[in-house]
């Protein structure tokens, strides 16, 4: 059954598909197109570095990325305000009118890729102010989620677990709750879970709890066949939203006989 | 001419007149990079009219796989 849905809207993009991909930690340039077609993701995630040296006619992430893919630039590697300000800049100048959005990241500490909270609202209204359409990475803190609609953000991307951890969601009340009142505040701002997903069921378990979205990187890069893992992360996603648009049955706390007790061929 | 290109001392011989001479004698796409030069974006459109001088610093980013 087809699932009858609204677009994702991010700023001015609409998505039909709820996975949003990254493009890095792949074994080869191969497996990236492969896993980007196979997760049937219409926006993925890249990041901006200096220019690698390169041999003539060598093909690079350019060449694998879909033109008709939504290409959302982060800001992964900045510790401090003015670079993230700086690699929004530049990615929005490689990208032109591909670059408008931007993942805004800034990270706080080395071990645990946490974000620097307040730097992350710093930035974040910073290039709202230059017209950026920011999709902000954040701790997942209720509090902080809001800070970030009041200053301007498209979304909010709080972390299920550590970046690269696979290690599911470590909290769903706080997620429970960020969706309550990031809901209850602005109805029309995506929740996007992003980072820390391991498997199909991380996924699907957060879309059934209402989230908008799911952004993946290592879950699929590292998976030990990243293209079948790529079609189970697309099938968990899609799983878990038409469960929540479904609606989940009552929790009860004793049995309810699927079959029906007339009609048995013995007596109790 | 000498620059600091993404981090490195590079010498350029002919020294490069503007931004976009400059591109095209380190063999990058200029298509797929965007350019900083001390400090400050160099637009597309810019390129050609923003001379490059000696000792500037410029930096060159393009396009990776990431998160």
């Amino acid at each position: 059954m087809t699932v009858n849905d609204t677009p994702l809207q991010l700023g001015p993009v609409s998505l039909t598909s709820r996975l949003i991909v990254g493009t890095g930690k792949y074994r080869d340039l191969d497996e990236t197109a492969d896993c980007l077609r196979l997760s049937g993701a219409q926006m993925v995630t890249v990041a901006i570095r200096r220019v690698p040296p390169k041999k003539e006619g060598e093909r690079s992430l350019w060449d694998v990325i879909p033109p008709d893919m939504h290409i959302l630039p982060n800001t992964a590697g900045c510790y401090t305000l003015d670079d993230c300000l700086r690699t929004a800049r530049l990615g929005r100048e490689l990208l032109g009118e591909r670059g408008k959005l931007v993942k805004v990241e800034v990270i706080g500490d080395e071990k645990t890729l946490f974000p620097d909270v307040p730097a992350t609202i710093e930035a974040t209204r910073a290039l709202v102010n230059e017209g950026f359409v920011c999709l902000p990475y954040v701790t997942d803190d209720p509090v902080a989620c809001l800070r970030l609609l009041d200053v301007g953000a498209a979304a909010v991307m709080p972390l299920a677990a550590p970046i690269g951890s696979g290690l599911g969601v470590r909290n769903p009340h706080n997620l429970a709750i960020i969706l309550e009142v990031v809901k209850a505040k602005r109805p029309d701002v995506p929740v996007i879970v992003d980072a820390g997903v391991g498997v199909p069921s991380d996924a699907a378990r957060v879309m059934e709890m209402g989230v908008d979205g799911v952004l993946m990187n290592t879950a699929i890069a590292q998976a030990q066949n990243a293209r079948l893992m790529a079609e189970a992360m697309k099938d968990g996603v899609r799983a878990g939203r038409a469960a929540y648009l479904a609606g989940r049955m009552p929790m009860k706390l004793y049995a309810s006989a699927s079959s029906p007790l007339q009609g048995l061929i013995h007596t109790r | 001419m000498r620059l600091l290109v993404n981090g490195e001392p590079t010498v350029l011989e002919p020294a490069p007149a503007n931004v976009a001479e400059l591109l095209v004698q380190l063999r990058l796409p200029h298509e797929r990079v965007a350019v900083e030069l001390n400090g400050e974006i160099v637009t597309r459109a810019e390129r050609a009219a923003r001379a490059v001088h000696d000792g500037d610093s410029v930096e060159v980013v393009t396009l990776v796989g990431g998160g």
